[in-house]
């Protein structure tokens, strides 16, 4: 699955276009698959794609971050709209995910 | 011109595949009033939260029928969401946000806290093993008369 990559300790993950619950169950099994079976240590959601998200893309990033945070890593998030910055801090997860700007 | 109702309603088995279609339908129900961008992913955020509460909460691992209903009252949106499922024992503490009774599959907590914050009004009605029902209302901020009306 391309929508996974591992580039030395970074796992990168292309959310897809509308994360949802049908949709997080997927990226959940994946990426601890990732994260339990090499070294990682920074997990960095990229939205670039994403145009939908409700409260189980929280479930999802929150989980990723309470396992990585165990072995000391980090979560990073990249390419994230306004609207999904808004979800963000609404839930708090702006508090745990740090949040790459875009370049110019 | 005729006065601006309208009205669907639909039901659907309580897969988690569903619920995209939940969302493009009523984003296809709405379209003929023109939402701004901003409302349409409101509505559609608020529905999939409710859907998505049907189908993990309500049935579990049952295989059940959502509800779903449109209106449109003038400028005001109305939509419902039900299922038939083991229901809420406790409404206020269940809307209380970071409140989850599925940590265990990774629900944060969060559904009704959004439904609340991108809809203008949210009523659930609920009882152990009667099932669940979400009413949730928002205005449409663009005036009628510059709408394309799909009602004419
Ligand atoms: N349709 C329903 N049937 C039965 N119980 C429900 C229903 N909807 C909500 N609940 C109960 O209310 C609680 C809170 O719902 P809410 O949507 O706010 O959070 P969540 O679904 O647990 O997590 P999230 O929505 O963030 O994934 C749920 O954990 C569940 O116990
Ligand atoms: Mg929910």
């Amino acid at each position: 699955m391309d929508d996974f990559q591992v580039i030395n300790s970074y796992l990168c993950i292309r959310m897809p276009k509308e994360l949802d619950h049908h949709k997080a169950i997927r990226i959940r099994e994946m990426a601890d698959r990732y994260i339990e079976g090499q070294h990682i240590e920074f997990v960095v959601f990229d939205f670039e794609d994403t145009s939908f998200m409700d409260s189980s893309g929280i479930g999802v990033i929150m989980g990723r971050y309470k396992k990585i945070q165990i072995l000391g890593g980090r979560v990073l998030a990249v390419h994230v709209s306004d609207r999904i910055r808004r979800i963000f801090r609404l839930s708090g997860l702006h508090k745990i995910v740090e949040i790459v700007e875009d370049e110019e | 011109m005729k006065t601006m109702k309208n009205h669907m309603k639909v039901e659907f088995d309580s897969y988690s595949g569903n619920e995209s279609f939940a969302r493009i339908t009523v984003a296809a129900f709405l379209c003929c009033l023109n939402p701004t961008v901003e409302e349409l992913e409101d509505i559609k955020t608020a529905v999939s939260e409710a859907v998505t509460n049907s189908i993990i909460h309500g049935y579990g691992n049952q295989v059940g029928t959502v509800t779903m209903e449109c209106e449109i009252d003038g400028d005001e949106v109305i939509v419902a969401v039900s299922d038939e499922g083991v229901g809420i024992v406790d409404i206020g503490k269940a809307m209380e946000p970071l409140y989850t009774t599925r940590p265990d599959l990774e629900r944060s907590g969060m559904g009704f806290a959004f439904m609340e914050a991108f809809m203008d009004t949210l009523e659930v009605t609920s009882a152990p093993m009667e099932g669940c029902l979400v009413r949730m209302k928002k205005k449409i901020g663009v005036p009628l008369h510059e709408r394309y009306n799909c009602l004419d």
